[in-house]
C-alpha cells in the first residue's frame, strides 16, 4: 500500500518544499536588491556631489565673498565663515543645556513624572519640523528685535542640538555601571561631583560624540535659517544683523540660473556634504576608540 | 541626595566590642550648596525643554488665532487658496504633505525592511559593519543636497525614463490616467516622494536592523531546527516579535518624511491648487509652502493661515512620533530592563 | 578632548567677534524684488568697491520685501508694485522708482530662436488659465504661419512667492484678457489657475531652462543673461514688438511722475512701447528708527543715479530720466530722523 501512496506524498512535499525554497531564493535576492538599491543612491548621490562639486572648488571659493551673478570670480567665503560661526555658537549655546538636561535625566529622573516627560518632550523636538523651529524664533526673535541677525540664526540652531545631545548624554549617560558611581559614593564623594568627576568623564567619549553629531547635523540645516538669520551678500561677523550662511546661500544659487552661481552651489554642496560626513566617520572612531 | 557612607559591614557585636566612640564620623560635606546647585541646574535644564515645546506651541496657536477664529476645522478641507480674495484653505497643502509622505513609505519600508534582513541574515560578517555604516551615512546627508540633486539630476532623470513611459502605458487606462496626467517634466508629488524615501530608508533600516539583531536567537535558531527556510525564519518569527519595533521605527521615519522642507521644495512643484490627484502635476506641500510663502505673508489672514498649517504640521508629527514612542516603550519593555 | 587648547581658541574667536561688530558699522539690509536684483547686486559690488559701505540686499520677492519693512525688519524694500498714495500714507513711507525694467515670456521649444515667436495678450492670458494647452493650438499657430510648434503640452511656469513681476504680468494680463480679469485679476500673489511655481526670477527662469516646453515670464536681464528665447508681443498700437531697453523707453516715456510716483507701466500708448514695461520701486520709512542706516541707504541710491546708469543699460534696464532723479531727491528730505532732521546729506 505504501509504495502506491507513497509517490503521491512525496510529490507533494517535494513540490511544495520545493516552492518554499523558490520563494526563500526569491525573497533573499530582493532583499540584496533592496541593499543594493539603497546603496545605489547613496554612490549616485555622492558621485554626483563629488563630479559636479569638485569642478567647481578652488582656491577662491575659500577667499572670496559671494557674487553678483554672471561676475567672473566669486566664492562662499563669507557664506562659509557665517556658518561655521553661527553653528559653532549654537552648539556652545545648545550643549551646555543639552548635557544638563540629559545628566537630569540619567541620574536624577530614571524613573520620576519629569523624567519620562521630559523624555517624551524630547522625543518630539528631536523630530520637529525645522522649518516650524525658524518660525518660532522669528516671532519671538526676529519681529521683536525688528532685524535678522546671527543671534536668532543662532538660537534656531541651538534649539535643533538640544535634544540631540539630551538624547545622546542620556543613553551614555545610563551605559556607565552603577557599580562605578557606587564606588565614588562609598567614598564619600557629593552627588554632583560623582555626576561631574567620575560618570561624566567616563562617558566623556559618548557625550563628546553626541556634540559632534548635533554640530554636524545642524551644519547642513537650512529651514531654520531663512527667517532668523537671512543672508548676507558680504563678510561680516556681526551677529546682530543679517548673516551669510552656506545652507542659504546654495539654496539660492541652486534654484537660479546663473552658470557661475549653480558651479558654485555644488562646491557648497559638496563642502557641506564632505564636512558632515567626515564629522560623522570622525565621531564613529572616536567612540569606537574608548570602547 | 546625601552622601552617606554605606551601611556598615561590620555586625553589631563587633562594634560594641570596639571604641566607645561608637559610631563612625558622619563626613561634613564640602559644600552643601553645591550639591542643592547643580540639582537645581539639571531640574532648570529639564523644565527649559519643557517650557520650550510649550512656549513654540503657544506662539504657533497665538500667531494662528485669526485663522481658526476664521474657519475652524472647515479649514483641513477648503481647498481655496486666493491671496487676493483673502481665501484660504489648507487641503492642498496637506494632501501634498501625506500624499508625498505615503510615496516615500510605500517605498521605504519594504527596502528598509530589504535591507536589515540582508544585514541581520545574509551579509557575510565582514560587509556587515561597513555596509551598515554606508546606510547610516544616507542618514547624515543634509537635506539640501537632496533637494539640489533631486531637481538637478534626477528630475530629468524620472521624467525621461519614468514619467514618460508611465504615460505612454497608462495614458489612455481610465483609472490610472488621471494619476498620471500632467507634464512629465520630473517634478510633483511622485518626484518629491521618491526623494524622500531616499531619505527615510537610513532611519527605517537602522532600527529595524537593531530590533532584529535583538531577536533572541533561541527562536530562530528553533525555527531553523524545523526545516524553515531564511525567508521564512525572517517572516514569520523575527518579524512577528518585533513588530512593535518595526512600527515604531516606520512612525520614524514618517515623522521625518512629514516634516521634511528642502528635500521638497526644490521638486514639488508649489502650486496651490489640486488639478486632480495626478502624481506628475505640480502640488505644494506644508513645509514648502511654508518655505516660499511666509516671508511676505502679509499680518493678517495670509500668516495666521499659513501658522495654521504649521500647526496642523506639528500635531500630526505629534501623534506619529506619539503612537512610535509608545510602540517602542512597548517593546523595550519586553526586552528587560537597561545596563 | 584636548581642553588645553579651549582658552586660547575661545580668545581668539571673541575677539575677532568684537573685530567684527565694530567694523561693520556701516551695513545697510534691504530686501524685496528679484526684477531689479541682478542690478542692485551689481552697484552694490561697486559701491562697496567705491566706498567700503555694505549694502546688503535679498531678494527675497517685492511681497516679503513689502511686509519686511513694514514690519522694521529691513532698512529698506523693494518692490515693482508700487502702493497706491493713501496706503503710503497710512504705512507712513515713502516711495520712489530707481529703474525702468521689461518682464519677459520666454520659452523654450525645441528648435525656437529667440523673438521667433509671436503672441498677443487674450492668447498669453488664455495659456496662463490653462485654455490654450498646447503648442500646436489653432491660437498660437494662426499668429505664427511658418513656425512649425511641437504637439506636446505647454508646461506654464509662474510665481510660487509674492512677486512685484507677478503684478506687472497680471495688470496686463487683467487689461488685454477679460476672462482673465474676472476669474483671477492681479496683484503680487493671485490664485494661478494652472503652473508650477518657481521662486524668484530666478527660480522661473530656472525651471523654463529646464523644462521642456515651458513657458514663464522674466525680467528682461534674466533672459538675456541666462540667452533665453523671449516671445514678441501685440502692443497697444498693433505692432508686435521685442523686448529691449528702446521699447521700454518709450512704453515710459508718457508716464507723469511729478503728480505722483504710483506708475504703472504696461500697455502704454506708442507704436513701440513694450506692453510689460514696468519700474521698480523703493521703500522707506518717513521717520526713521535707525538714521545712520537711513542716510546711508539714501547715500548709495544718490551714487547709483549719478553712476550707476551705464551698469543698468549694460543689464537691459532703462535708467530714470533726469527729471524724475531730481523729483526723487526732492522726495527724500521727507525722510527724517526722530529730531526731525532730515536725513538725507545734501
Amino acid at each position: 500500500m505504501s509504495a502506491v501512496m507513497a509517490p503521491s506524498i512525496d510529490s507533494g512535499r517535494l513540490s511544495k518544499h520545493r516552492r518554499r525554497k523558490a520563494v526563500n531564493a526569491v525573497a533573499l535576492t530582493l532583499s540584496m536588491a533592496a541593499m543594493a538599491f539603497g546603496l545605489f543612491w547613496l554612490i549616485w548621490i555622492l558621485i554626483e556631489t563629488v563630479r559636479l562639486g569638485v569642478g567647481g572648488l578652488t582656491w577662491s571659493v575659500f577667499t572670496d565673498m559671494t557674487p553678483p551673478p554672471q561676475a567672473e570670480t566669486g566664492g562662499l567665503a563669507n557664506a562659509i565663515w557665517g556658518s561655521f560661526l553661527m553653528v559653532v555658537l549654537a552648539t556652545f549655546v545648545g550643549t551646555p543645556i543639552g548635557i544638563l538636561a540629559g545628566i537630569y535625566l540619567a541620574e536624577y529622573g530614571q524613573k520620576s513624572m519629569l523624567g519620562n516627560v521630559t523624555r517624551f518632550i524630547n522625543d518630539i523636538l528631536l523630530s520637529a519640523p525645522s522649518i516650524v523651529i525658524g518660525l518660532f524664533i522669528y516671532a519671538v526673535m526676529v519681529s521683536r528685535m525688528k532685524t535678522y541677525s546671527g543671534y536668532a540664526g543662532v538660537m534656531a540652531l541651538a534649539l535643533i542640538v538640544i535634544p540631540v545631545v539630551i538624547r545622546t548624554t542620556e543613553n551614555m549617560l545610563s551605559l556607565i555601571p552603577n557599580a562605578l558611581r557606587e564606588a565614588a559614593y562609598a567614598l564619600g564623594t557629593p552627588k554632583w561631583k560623582v555626576i561631574v568627576t567620575v560618570t561624566l568623564k567616563s562617558a566623556q567619549a559618548g557625550v563628546m560624540t553626541g556634540v559632534l553629531l548635533a554640530f554636524a547635523r545642524i551644519a547642513g540645516e537650512t529651514a531654520p535659517l531663512i527667517f532668523t538669520a537671512l543672508s548676507n551678500q558680504f563678510w561680516s561677523s556681526d551677529l546682530s544683523r543679517p548673516m551669510a550662511n552656506l545652507p542659504n546661500t546654495i539654496f539660492k544659487f541652486a534654484m537660479s540660473p546663473y552658470e557661475n552661481w549653480q558651479k558654485l552651489a555644488w562646491a557648497g554642496v559638496f563642502l557641506i556634504t564632505l564636512g558632515v560626513l567626515a564629522l560623522n566617520i570622525f565621531a564613529r572612531i572616536m567612540f569606537r576608540k574608548k570602547h | 541626595m546625601a552622601a552617606t557612607l554605606p551601611a556598615s559591614h561590620f555586625d553589631k557585636n563587633e562594634m560594641q566590642r570596639s571604641d566607645p566612640m561608637g559610631r563612625p564620623p558622619t563626613v561634613r560635606r564640602a559644600g552643601p550648596w553645591a550639591d542643592s546647585l547643580f540639582s537645581a541646574l539639571a531640574h532648570g535644564a529639564a523644565l527649559l525643554t519643557l517650557a520650550l515645546l510649550a512656549a513654540i506651541i503657544g506662539s504657533l496657536i497665538i500667531g494662528a488665532m485669526p485663522a481658526i477664529r476664521e474657519y475652524g476645522l472647515s479649514f483641513l478641507w477648503r481647498s481655496e487658496w486666493d491671496p487676493v480674495k483673502d481665501q484660504y484653505g489648507g487641503l492642498v497643502m496637506i494632501y501634498g504633505t501625506l500624499a508625498t509622505s505615503l510615496i516615500a513609505l510605500l517605498i521605504a519600508v519594504p527596502v528598509s525592511f530589504g535591507i536589515a534582513l540582508f544585514l541581520t541574515e545574509l551579509s557575510p560578517g565582514w560587509l556587515r559593519r561597513p555596509l551598515g555604516v554606508a546606510i547610516e551615512l544616507l542618514a547624515a546627508v543634509p537635506s539640501i543636497v537632496y533637494g539640489m540633486w533631486g531637481l538637478l539630476v534626477f528630475s530629468p532623470v524620472l521624467s525621461q525614463y519614468v514619467q514618460q513611459p508611465m504615460q505612454r502605458l497608462f495614458g489612455n487606462v481610465p483609472f490610472l490616467k488621471g494619476l498620471v496626467s500632467g507634464a512629465p517634466v520630473g517634478i510633483g508629488i511622485l518626484s518629491a516622494g521618491i526623494i524622500l524615501a531616499i531619505m527615510i530608508i537610513p532611519f527605517i533600516a537602522a532600527v529595524m536592523r537593531d530590533v532584529f539583531e535583538v531577536t533572541p536567537a533561541m527562536l530562530k535558531e528553533s525555527a531553523y531546527g524545523l526545516g524553515s527556510t531564511t525567508w521564512e525564519v525572517v517572516f514569520k518569527v523575527v518579524l512577528p516579535y518585533t513588530k512593535t519595533g518595526v512600527i515604531g521605527g516606520i512612525m520614524l521615519g514618517l515623522g521625518r518624511a512629514l516634516g521634511e522642507t528642502m528635500a521638497v521644495t526644490f521638486v514639488i512643484g508649489n502650486a496651490n491648487q489640486l488639478n486632480g490627484p495626478s502624481l506628475f502635476e505640480a502640488a505644494n506641500s506644508i513645509t514648502s509652502v511654508l518655505a516660499n510663502e511666509f516671508a511676505e505673508a502679509s499680518e493678517g489672514l495670509h500668516q495666521a493661515s499659513l501658522l495654521y498649517l504649521a500647526l496642523v504640521l506639528f500635531f500630526v508629527t505629534f501623534v506619529v512620533l506619539s503612537l512610535s514612542k509608545v510602540l517602542l516603550a512597548q517593546l523595550r519593555k519586553g526586552e528587560g530592563a537597561r545596563a | 578632548m584636548k581642553f588645553a587648547l579651549v582658552r586660547p581658541v575661545f580668545a581668539a574667536f571673541g575677539l575677532s567677534l568684537v573685530a567684527g561688530s565694530v567694523l561693520a558699522a556701516d551695513e545697510v539690509t534691504g530686501a524685496g524684488a528679484t526684477f531689479p536684483a541682478p542690478l542692485y547686486a551689481k552697484w552694490a559690488d561697486a559701491y562697496n568697491k567705491v566706498s567700503g559701505a555694505r549694502i546688503n540686499y535679498q531678494s527675497v520677492g517685492s511681497g516679503a520685501g513689502l511686509k519686511q519693512i513694514r514690519a522694521k525688519t529691513v532698512d529698506f524694500g523693494a518692490s515693482d508694485m508700487p502702493l497706491k498714495d493713501d496706503e503710503l500714507a497710512k504705512d507712513g513711507m515713502v516711495q520712489f522708482p530707481t529703474v525702468i525694467g521689461g518682464v519677459v515670456p520666454v520659452v523654450n521649444i525645441q528648435g525656437i530662436q529667440p523673438g521667433q515667436i509671436k503672441l498677443t495678450g487674450q492668447v498669453l492670458g488664455d495659456i496662463y488659465l490653462g485654455k490654450v494647452a498646447k503648442w500646436n493650438d489653432a491660437a498660437i499657430t494662426s499668429l505664427n504661419p511658418g513656425v512649425s510648434l511641437p504637439d506636446a503640452a505647454i508646461s506654464v511656469v509662474r510665481r510660487a512667492d509674492g512677486s512685484g513681476t507677478s503684478f506687472i504680468f497680471t495688470n496686463y494680463l487683467s487689461k488685454v484678457n477679460a476672462e482673465w480679469k474676472s476669474k483671477v485679476g492681479e496683484g503680487t500673489a493671485v490664485n494661478w489657475p494652472t503652473g508650477a511655481g518657481g521662486k524668484g526670477n530666478e527660480g522661473v527662469s530656472s525651471y523654463v531652462q529646464r523644462l521642456p516646453n515651458s513657458i514663464g515670464y522674466v525680467e528682461y536681464a534674466y533672459a538675456k543673461q541666462n540667452k533665453m528665447a523671449h516671445v514678441l508681443l501685440k502692443n497697444a498700437a498693433g505692432n508686435f514688438v521685442a523686448p529691449d531697453d528702446l521699447n521700454f523707453k518709450a512704453a515710459a516715456a508718457g508716464a507723469d511722475w511729478s503728480k505722483s510716483f504710483y506708475q504703472v507701466l504696461t500697455e502704454q500708448a506708442g507704436k513701440d512701447s513694450w506692453p510689460l514695461t514696468g519700474a521698480t520701486f523703493i521703500m522707506m520709512h518717513k521717520a526713521q528708527d535707525k538714521p545712520a542706516q537711513g542716510a546711508a541707504a539714501l547715500k548709495f541710491f544718490d551714487w547709483a543715479y549719478s553712476n550707476g546708469d551705464k551698469m543698468a543699460t549694460e543689464l537691459e534696464y532703462v535708467p530714470l530720466p533726469d527729471s524724475v532723479k531730481t523729483l526723487v531727491r526732492k522726495e527724500w528730505s521727507q525722510i527724517k530722523d526722530g529730531s526731525g532732521k532730515v536725513v538725507a546729506a545734501k
